[in-house]
């Protein structure tokens, strides 16, 4: 099997799991109770804090583990919102406030905007350009009185463009102070080196299976000094602002995980760099095959470094998936819906991909664990699937 | 190498037995759902036992797993409104009776379907619908009936071409709905006894009319009169969508005997209410015709053939000739009651084991 879908999870590292295991069976403590057995889960978790904090140049308390990116994400927003409401009007009456965010958003904050639309808040879409790069001054002329919360992803998990979410950032506050700034770096986080957002950025999004840490684990950074609602209430864990027991193996996993990107960064971009161009030039011998998103070989700053995305045209991308799985590959396309099924792509079409192109699009996701081999033979798989594809179509 | 086959999986108990029998005949066998439904409709069809929800996701997933099968979701949500709902819409605003099951598989299952099947290197789609398909000594392939004329689902695949049956496996047809359920008890399959689907499974409720008004770009005729069959004036009525050929209840209108409706004209929005006896034809025109186990026909030609007029009609015997330019029609021995334009006229052979052709009901004036 070739793995190819690194930006949809990832195999839990060997040295993240060995760190997990004793807080299943040994040190299983709840870790806000008072005996000793809890001082080791306590610890862990506090450990776990610190190691993520690093990894993006944060300070442990402003590190709150969640269930995962989308709460995350959700928290952010709703969090966002509840805060400017009970501040601005504590009766929730003649208050509807207004957010920015961006046309190609996951569905994690593009579907939590639209549910605060429906509660009365004025959503704004900013577009990005052809490149998929959202213009910063796009963001700040679209501010208003009423404007509360700024939410631009870090890097798109589709195409992987990389945003000025620290320009951005230091211009909507440099005209408002008071206006919150969440970015969702669920993609970035352990890929590239976002030490430069913290400080800047007052909310951010991460998760922890997308650098090879365990599923069901994420955290929320919330700048020192910004006050949003919880989101999930119920306890005093996470200093009261994240209720439930704390997902201890799961954490622990997350905060090794991010120790060992924080290690290990350099060596990783430079491998899925070289993996990613070796990859874009052996598919770009198919014939009409359009590269989404920006990119250029070497480059790692303005795309991630193991995002290819790619749109064939004349061919249907739930057909080559499909035989892309039966040739042992794992790939993506568009995002996929609840049945599995195809959607085409909001982020694709809001670069201005037309939508016979859009269905053709297909993501493939590095990891620093693929081979040259592995990605030689994929490009091969896949120019023998298009010519498949395309040949079946003339004689039907 | 073992030929590979794409078995359309709804989610239900016919069509899971059938990929575990392909599976055990030694094919390769590709388990495919198709979302043929809308996301914001997704929990209705659900909720209601129709297929190709997401519960039939479900559904159809497991009983993949439990026969060890790769299993993949398909989306044909754009075929099915162009082809099964948008022309469900526009039949009955023009006052017919379609039958979106033919639509849905003349077009979505074995076109698209078989298309995507080839596509991924399938050499044959299978279904589990109850019906055969044999080979005659002209060379021509037809759908037969099953092994179980309780469940013969023959009718709504009458439609299908030549080279579509030469690429199809109805294994199903074999067995009796008893068989197929202790077929898929003894293999474990977690779909044994889930209840049969009913209804037009886009419109779980059967209340078509409403359906019909809450489709975008759609004109649903206002109400009209419901006129007596000389043309006098009885009643106002609520539309045309909401009626059909035959339909006796929910039309509000008070009669001292049993009234039908009898006869929709669209263009004067009039509805005509009469006896049982004006329902009665003995002769039925068809156009677009598909021909399975006859060529076609000539005219002046005349053969004895079975035909039903609608899903569940038993079938009633008569000669088929031609109408004139791809027209057909059967004069049946007995008449035949509410035979609704826009429904399928399918010819079988004169025991109505074998199907011969068929087309769509036209309006015709009466003899």
């Amino acid at each position: 099997m070739i793995y190819l879908d690194n930006a949809a999870t990832t195999q839990t590292g060997e040295r993240v799991l060995n760190a997990m295991i004793p807080f299943f069976r040994e040190s299983y403590g709840n870790a806000s109770a008072v005996y000793s057995l809890a001082r080791s889960s306590k610890k862990a978790v506090f450990d776990a804090r610190k190691k993520c904090a690093e990894l993006i140049g944060a300070y442990p308390n402003e590190i709150f583990f969640t269930s995962g990116g989308t709460e995350s994400d959700n928290w952010a927003l709703m969090g966002a919102y509840d805060s400017y409401v009970i501040n601005h009007s504590p009766d929730g009456k003649n208050i509807k406030g207004h957010m920015i965010t961006t046309a190609i958003e996951h569905h994690a904050v593009l579907r939590t905007a639209e549910h605060l639309a429906g509660r009365g808040v004025d959503v704004t879409y900013v577009k990005p350009d052809g490149d998929g790069f959202i213009d910063p001054e796009d963001v700040v002329r679209n501010i208003r009185p009423d404007t509360f919360l700024v939410s631009v992803m870090t890097a798109n998990n589709e195409i992987g463009t990389i945003q000025h979410v620290s320009e951005i950032s230091e211009r909507v506050h440099a005209l408002r102070k008071d206006v919150l700034v969440h970015t969702d770096a669920v993609q970035a986080y352990g890929q590239t080196d976002i030490r430069m957002l913290t400080g800047k950025v007052d909310l951010l999004s991460a998760s922890s299976h997308k650098l090879c840490g365990p599923k069901g684990t994420g955290l929320l950074y919330i700048r020192d000094g910004i006050k949003i609602s919880p989101f999930i209430r119920g306890g005093m864990q996470e200093s009261g602002r994240r209720a439930g027991t704390e997902n201890v193996p799961g954490i622990v996993g997350f905060g090794e995980a991010s120790a060992i990107a924080s290690e290990t960064m350099e060596d990783k971009i430079n491998t899925e760099v070289k993996l990613r161009d070796l990859f874009i030039e052996k598919l770009s011998a198919i014939p009409d095959i359009l590269i989404n998103g920006f990119y250029a070989p070497k480059d790692h700053m303005k795309r991630l470094p193991g995002n290819i995305s790619v749109c064939i045209k004349g061919i249907e991308a739930e057909s080559a998936l499909i035989m892309l799985d039966r040739a042992g590959i794992c790939a993506s396309g568009g995002s996929a819906c609840a049945t599995g099924a195809m959607e085409p792509s909001h982020v694709l079409k809001a670069i201005g991909r037309a939508d016979d192109e859009a269905k053709g699009s297909l993501r493939f996701t590095l990891s620093d664990r693929n081979t040259e081999e592995e990605i030689i033979t994929a490009a091969g798989v896949m120019a023998e699937i298009t010519d498949k594809l395309r040949n079946g179509k003339k004689h039907l | 190498m073992n030929k590979t086959v794409v078995v359309g999986m709804s989610g239900g108990v016919d069509s899971s037995v059938c990929a575990y029998l392909l599976k055990e005949q030694g094919y390769n066998v590709i388990g495919v759902t198709m979302q043929i439904w809308r996301p914001e409709n997704a929990c209705d069809i659900s909720y209601n036992g129709g297929c190709c929800g997401l519960s039939a996701v479900d559904d159809a997933r497991r009983v993949a797993e439990t026969i060890d099968i790769p299993y993949y979701v398909m989306d044909f949500r754009s075929e099915f409104q162009k082809y099964v709902i948008d022309h469900f819409s526009s039949q009955y605003v023009k006052g017919l009776t379609p039958n979106p099951c033919i639509e849905c598989n003349r077009h979505v299952k074995w076109e698209a379907l078989l298309q995507k099947a080839r596509d991924i290197g399938a050499d044959y789609l299978a279904t589990g619908h109850y019906a055969r398909i044999s080979k005659f000594d002209n060379g021509r392939y037809s759908i037969s009936a099953s092994k179980t004329a309780a469940k013969d689902q023959t009718y709504a695949l009458y439609a299908l071409t030549q080279d579509q049956l030469a690429h199809t496996l109805l294994p199903i047809g074999e067995y009796e709905k008893t068989d197929v359920r202790r077929i898929a008890e003894e293999a474990g399959l977690p779909v044994a006894h889930k209840k049969d689907s009913q209804e037009i499974c886009f419109v779980p409720d059967g209340d078509y009319a409403s359906f019909i008004e809450k489709e975008d770009g759609v004109n649903v005729p206002g109400p009209g009169d419901f006129v007596t069959p000389s043309g006098e004036f009885i009643a106002r009525h609520k539309g045309i969508t909401h009626y059909t050929i035959g339909q006796r209840r929910g039309l509000g209108v008070p009669a001292g005997e049993r009234i039908y409706v009898t006869d929709i004209n669209p263009e004067s929005g009039r509805v005509t209410l009469g006896s049982n006896e004006d329902l009665m034809t003995s002769a039925v025109t068809a156009d677009d015709l598909r021909w399975m186990g006859l060529e076609g026909i000539s005219s002046g030609e005349k053969i004895r053939v079975k035909a039903k007029i609608r899903y569940n009609h038993p079938g009633e015997t008569g000669f088929l000739e031609s109408a004139g330019d791809g027209l057909a029609r059967v004069v049946f021995d007995k008449p035949v009651r509410a035979a609704a334009p826009g429904q399928a006229l399918v010819f079988y052979d004169e025991s109505g084991t074998y199907i011969l052709g068929g087309g769509t009901i036209i309006k015709q004036a009466k003899e």
